[in-house]
């Protein structure tokens, strides 16, 4: 094996080794959306944003419109402060609304967002002002434990409330 | 009643020395790496002896172990209604553990016995002093190129494993179990992160290519010149980098994961 | 022993009262002493274990004498400076018993090896080198051969061209004639003696075979097992010696000084038939 021939295979196996790291880097993982300058920030509070993580999706009728870039407290209102990033190209009106919804009934938690009916839209930087918290199961449990308690007391034919299933609380585990 | 208490002194002094032994060799390879830079030809052609030849026994394994990993994580997953994640979990203990480690273990199998070999060889054959007569420093010359290879060669092939791996858990989720395509990238795209998560294993890969190579090297440069020595050195080097590559990965999985 | 009286011409190597062994329980050269004249076929005879490859290495600087100081060319040789290892390990050349080859590169970039190493020359001038070298043992014709089809007496003439490629003062021969058919022996002790006197090197030929070394050297020395200096003296000197060490050494005579039963019990004894 003579000494060019070793350099190209030598080239192949680098070659290949980044080619691997490329692969790994974009399909398998969330370089492909560190575009900065294809995206602009709005931000939303919420009194519970329940298990959101950074980088969890932000999406609108369903489609992936952006990530979550930052979670914080606010140390004067104490609520949560999320900072989202969401792709030039989609615009929202200043009254559309922030949900924390969950994907399935076991999934990660995401960031809805349900366009309003106003005619300007959110600027780079605006703050979502509608917003809905994410749901706490133990709360639902001890509201439906308070509700069909105070309704057997009362007419004994409530409608039930719909069940929660057996899962673990979110924003607990991953 | 003494003699147990002076031999097992005596075994920890002994072992106490070879540590330092084999740190002042360590130390030697670090030395005169810079000097097998600028003789990148003797690199080169390394990274080609231990890189190039160990690809098939990679990407037949990590192929192999992609499938066996769909496979298995499938049946836990889809208790729990999960399957969809199926993806994110093959990447995920591919990427962070899997690959660097199963690569770093295969590398001391294939690569490191053959290095071993190869140096104890040299050793016995008295190719080591006629270098040393010529004034060819034979660290220099032998081992640190050899061991830049094997740093070089070590977290490519950890890449190619996981990115094998990734390939074939998808072939096995996708066209074979049904699992959905779009969701088996698009919830891995979305938990996977390029630094925390391919960059360590990268560092993990690099940690573990230092450990095998060194280690390989000091077995077959400290062998005795015959041929039962080079056979327990080849397999010390097994021995000695497997157990190297898992204490570290222990130790650097504790750095790199512990917080979520 | 005696220390060697002062010689008329110079010599390159002085060996001065040196003590040397690996451990401290095993001594394997006593208080030795010998010169090497410049120019000159030097042998070191002795049997098995008397210290004569230690010596080659200790001349190389590959280990410190305990005792004693070794000259090379009236410097001296101190193991442990690397910048003046460097300088005299360029000036020697040394023939390993089994020749050592680098079994990776090819014949040709074996004999190359030292050149491309330690000089800048452009490699037309390497390979003029190489075939000269290897002319000069009679192997140009197989240049291109890999290590492992060189047969034995082969392998160890590509060893000779390798180690006087750079043209060394000093050429070192470790048991150069052990193992070989006596055709080719008979072409190792040609090829050393014409080497020595074409180049004008010094030779230090290390060996059991008293001879074909008697053949070709000018000077021996005989080392005993207990790493000492039995004799030395020009080989008809030696060969007319009276010392009964000497005698059975040369003459290869089963028993003597050194004896051929391995200490033991008397037969007697040991066959349960005496007290």
């Amino acid at each position: 094996m003579n000494k060019k021939g070793i350099e190209t295979l030598v080239g192949v196996f680098v070659l290949l080794g980044l080619l691997g790291l490329l692969f790994l880097a974009l399909k398998a993982a969330n370089l492909a959306s560190f575009g900065n300058n294809d995206s602009y920030t709005l931000s939303a509070r919420f009194d519970n944003i329940g298990g959101l993580k950074q980088r969890a999706p932000v999406r609108s009728a369903g489609v992936n419109v952006g990530r979550v870039k930052k979670i914080g407290l606010d140390s004067k209102t104490f609520q949560g402060v999320v900072t989202m990033e969401i792709e030039r190209g989609y615009e929202f009106p200043r009254d559309s609304s922030a949900k924390i919804l969950t994907a399935g009934l076991l999934g990660d938690q995401y960031v809805g967002i349900e366009p309003g009916g106003e005619e300007k839209n959110l600027a780079p930087g605006d703050m979502i002002t509608q917003t809905q918290s994410a749901v706490v199961l133990e709360n639902l449990i001890g509201q439906f434990l308070f509700r069909s308690a105070a309704d057997s007391g009362s007419t004994g034919n409530a409608a039930p409330s719909p069940a929660p299933g057996p899962a673990p609380a979110p924003g607990g585990k991953k | 009643m003494t003699n147990p208490v002076a031999s097992l002194g005596n075994a920890s002094l002994r072992w106490l020395q070879s540590l330092g032994h084999a740190a002042y060799f360590f130390a030697a390879l670090v030395k005169h790496a810079p000097a097998a830079m600028r003789r990148f030809g003797l690199v080169v052609a390394q990274i080609h002896a231990i890189g190039n030849r160990s690809l098939v026994i990679i990407l037949s394994s990590g192929l192999a172990v992609g499938f066996v990993l769909a496979l298995q994580m499938y049946y836990a997953l889809v208790t729990y209604g999960a399957a969809e994640s199926l993806g994110l979990v093959v990447n995920l203990s591919l990427v962070r553990e899997l690959g660097p480690v199963v690569a770093a273990l295969l590398f001391a199998g294939r690569a490191g016995t053959s290095l071993t070999a190869e140096i104890g060889l040299m050793k016995a054959g008295e190719q080591l002093s006629a270098m040393e007569l010529m004034a060819i420093d034979p660290k220099s010359r032998v081992l640190a190129p050899r061991f830049l290879g094997g740093i070089v060669s070590m977290p490519i092939l950890a890449i190619l494993f996981s990115t094998v791996g990734i390939l074939g858990a998808y072939v096995v989720a996708v066209l074979l179990i049904g699992v959905d395509s779009g969701n088996f990238w698009s919830i891995m795209q979305s938990r996977v992160d390029v630094f925390r998560d391919v960059g360590n294993g990268i560092v993990k890969s690099i940690v573990f290519g230092i450990i095998c190579t060194a280690v390989a090297l000091y077995q077959g440069y400290e062998t005795k010149a015959t041929p039962e020595g080079v056979a327990y050195a080849t397999t010390r080097t097994v021995v000695f980098s497997s157990l190297g590559v898992l204490g570290m990965d222990f130790i650097l999985t504790a750095l790199m994961f512990s917080t979520p | 022993m005696t220390q060697s009286s002062a010689l008329k011409t110079d010599n390159l190597i002085e060996i001065d009262h040196v003590t040397f062994g690996y451990d401290a329980g095993r001594t394997i050269l006593n208080d030795v002493s010998l010169d090497f004249e410049r120019g000159k076929v030097t042998a070191i005879l002795g049997g098995s274990g008397s210290g004569k490859t230690t010596l080659l290495r200790l001349i190389g600087g590959v280990h410190a004498a305990n005792r004693g100081k070794i000259r090379f060319d009236g410097i001296e040789v101190d193991a442990r400076n690397r910048e003046q290892l460097f300088a005299i390990r360029r000036r020697l050349g040394m023939l390993f018993q089994f020749g050592a080859l680098f079994t990776d590169l090819s014949t040709y970039d074996n004999v190359a090896f030292p050149v491309r190493e330690h000089t800048d020359l452009t490699e037309t001038m390497i390979r003029d080198i190489v075939l000269m070298k290897l002319n000069a043992v009679g192997l140009r014709g197989a240049a291109n051969l890999r290590i492992s089809e060189l047969s034995g007496g082969m392998a160890r003439r590509v060893a000779l061209a390798r180690a006087i490629a750079l043209d060394p003062e000093l050429i070192m021969y470790d048991e150069p004639f052990a193992g070989l058919d006596p055709i080719s022996m008979g072409v190792a002790a040609n090829l050393i003696r014409k080497l020595n006197d074409t180049t004008g090197a010094t030779s230090l030929v290390v060996s059991h075979d008293v001879q074909e070394c008697f053949m070709i050297c000018d000077y021996a020395y005989l080392l005993s097992s207990g790493g000492r200096v039995v004799a030395h003296g020009k080989p008809e000197e030696l060969n007319a010696s009276d010392d009964p060490e000497v005698r059975q050494f040369i003459r290869g005579e089963p028993d003597g000084p050194v004896r051929f039963h391995y200490p033991a019990a008397p037969l007697a004894q040991d066959l349960g038939l005496g007290p």
